[in-house]
């Protein structure tokens, strides 16, 4: 996949950046100690029009391209990897409507989404349906022109925040979910939807993770997304193109605390000279940059391959995202490192990066489910048969 | 009712600053941004422009080509148009020459108020709004923390010593202001986009009616020496004892000093 940074990138890169050093990166840590969702910089991000960055112009939004929702989403994450699931659940969430909506639900849903006056999140993981998506046991009952939605979801990112749910259901228990699944907008004011809890998590403290109880929740059948039954095909299309964000967000992570820690070797002195000055953080240092610019590079090939809506797209996409998550852990890993025992203690950011770090292996498909997709794109390649999916 | 907002492009504060042999400040080496105190102007007259109180927003920079850069970042926080005036001749002009240049530019766009910042972050000689004020022959409203105009006026607020003054001036009139006028905004997504297409022209000095000779010939100042600060003597650090060792070790130096 080819692809070309031009100067509206570099610019937007340098917008982002002041705006996430200035505004973002000083109030991280607090976001972090409080686990509170930071409302003031949904704020700060809606108005400066980062919010919309993967909406058309038609619906209020701004149209990047995908290396540029990348630069937006990498930029932010440098400074704060909670504040850059904003954006990055805001496009995650809304890609169902965007791939299978019909005009009257973008209509009503879009505009709003893409100024950030509402806030979006994606119902798909279930207590027992995480890897496994088709095993999940929510379920939707036709009733006349509705549907009656029974179940629960766990870890949706925003879900206990948002404004509208996607929320994906078996209309087809027999079917099962691979078959017999369906998508549903759900506006989250309606009776019987809640969430009771929010989990206690290690990293991306401020970002809200959700368990939604859905009890005869009444949906119309104008907020079903495409037909019955495709549920599962909208959820893979949606998390094959939203992983990039995933792969942006683990680029921003390495980015912030390579250069923190660049900074700090830079001024700490050990045997009578800054420990920039050593081979051995040296060397730790040049690994840090440069797998980290190995990560950006491929995630903007996977941006480019969205954009070009390449058929292989899931290929790049996993591979972005498993080489950019395992990269934001190890780098972010090492920066703790740089600092020893500075780097252990919250009075310096790394330790929060590494923490912040270790989500980007687990969600929108483990580092183990990217695998089986980029093996799947190879077995395809070279005509091999692959087992059925049970 | 129109305001220009002079800008000037300056290596960004935190930038490695450098000197070509001929001591000039190396441009091209560094890192360059909007003078931060000119963005202050900018956030005035962008308010002023939303109050209703003028109808447009115009920006005008001398410099070299990049300095459209700053231009450009200058569109996407708002405003309507920008005038660049580069030139090979211009190359080292001191504050009167600058001054020269942006009145005769100002002369041609006419304003109701040319506003600046109250001094440029590079070279804060703060000379070229009342230079540019002497020149054109208008009045001047310097270090205004807010600027507003009404019907035939431009009033500002200075603060001073004891309180503030309060400074008015018939239309048309150069002000500058300080960083009491409020934080200047950030340029938004859509503003980035918007300002890729409104129009930015740029001027020659022959355009102008200006030649390079006779602004050189005019330049009242002349660098003679340009070299980076004297390094400090090494900082002293107290480090790995126990609180009571430090103080103790605090003491005997501040007493070393005769300071206790």
């Amino acid at each position: 996949m080819t692809y070309r940074l031009t100067d509206e990138h570099l610019e937007l890169r340098a917008v982002v950046r002041e705006l996430a050093e200035e505004r973002i990166a000083p109030r991280a840590a607090e976001i972090d100690a409080k686990a509170e969702f930071p409302w003031d910089l949904k704020e700060l991000l809606a108005k400066q029009d980062l919010l919309g960055t993967a909406f058309p112009t038609a619906y209020g939004g701004t149209e990047l391209d995908g290396i540029g929702q990348a630069i937006v989403v990498e930029e932010i994450a440098r400074a704060d990897a909670t504040t850059s699931l904003i954006p990055i659940v805001q496009k995650l969430a809304s890609l169902p409507i965007l791939l299978a909506g019909n005009e009257e639900q973008k209509a009503r849903y879009l505009p709003r989404l893409a100024s950030g006056d509402w806030l979006i999140a994606f119902g798909l993981s279930e207590a027992s349906a995480g890897s496994d998506v088709a095993a999940m046991r929510t379920r939707a009952r036709r009733d006349g022109d509705d549907y009656l939605l029974n179940g629960s979801k766990r870890f949706i990112t925003h879900g206990s925040i948002a404004n509208v749910v996607i929320i994906f259901a078996l209309t087809d228990v027999a079917a099962g979910g691979r078959k017999g699944s369906s998508a549903f907008i759900v506006e989250t004011d309606t009776p019987g939807f809640s969430a009771p809890r929010t989990e206690h998590k290690m990293g991306i403290r401020g970002s809200p993770t959700a368990e939604l109880n859905l009890d005869e929740v009444r949906v119309p059948a104008s907020n079903r997304l495409g037909e019955e039954g495709e549920g599962f095909r909208i959820a893979m299309a949606t998390l094959d193109r939203s992983r990039v964000s995933i792969a942006a967000q683990a680029v921003g992570i390495a980015q912030g605390a390579t250069d923190f820690a660049l900074g700090y070797a830079a001024q700490r002195d050990q045997f009578g000279k800054p420990v920039a000055q050593l081979q051995g953080i040296q060397f730790m240092l040049a690994d840090m940059a440069s797998q980290t610019e190995a990560a950006r590079q491929l995630t903007y090939a996977a941006a480019a391959a969205v954009d070009a809506g390449a058929p292989d797209l899931a290929y790049l996409t996993s591979s972005a995202k498993l080489v950019a998550g395992d990269t934001a852990m190890r780098v972010t890993t090492d920066a703790v490192q740089v600092l020893g025992g500075y780097g252990f203690i919250s009075e310096y950011p790394v330790e929060r990066m590494m923490r912040d770090a270790k989500i980007t292996q687990l969600y929108e498909g483990t580092q183990q489910i990217q695998r089986l997709v980029i093996a799947r794109q190879l077995l395809q390649r070279a005509g091999v048969r692959r087992s059925a999916p049970r | 009712m129109k305001i220009v907002v002079c800008i000037k492009q300056v290596p960004a504060t935190t930038a490695d600053k450098r000197y070509t042999s001929d001591l000039r400040l190396d441009r091209a080496a560094a890192e360059s941004v909007i003078n931060p105190l000119d963005e202050y102007a900018i956030e005035q007259a962008l308010r002023l422009r939303e109050s209703g109180a003028v109808e447009s927003v115009g920006y005008l920079s001398m410099g070299p080509e990049g300095a459209a850069e700053a231009l450009r970042r200058a569109l996407a926080m708002g405003g309507d148009d920008a005038w660049l005036v580069t030139d090979q001749g211009l190359a080292g002009s001191d504050a009167w020459a600058t001054a020269r240049v942006l009145a005769t530019a100002l002369d041609r766009l006419a304003p109701d108020v040319a506003l600046m910042g109250m001094a440029s972050d590079d070279a804060r000689g703060s000379l070229v709004p009342g230079a540019v004020a002497a020149l054109r022959g208008l009045p001047l409203l310097s270090y205004g923390s807010e600027l507003t105009v009404k019907g035939e006026t431009a009033r500002i607020r200075r603060l001073t010593a004891t309180g503030f003054d309060i400074v008015e001036a018939p239309l048309p009139v150069v002000a500058s202001v300080t960083d009491q006028v409020g934080e200047p905004r950030y340029a938004s997504l859509k503003g980035i986009m918007a300002a890729r297409r409104k129009p930015m022209e740029t001027w020659s000095l022959a355009d102008l009616g200006l030649n390079a000779d006779e602004l050189h010939g005019a330049a009242l100042t002349r660098v003679i020496e340009a070299r980076k600060p004297e390094a400090k003597p090494p900082t002293e650090r107290i480090e790995n004892v126990s609180p009571d060792e430090a103080a103790t070790r605090i003491a005997d130096r501040l007493a070393a000093w005769k300071l206790i």
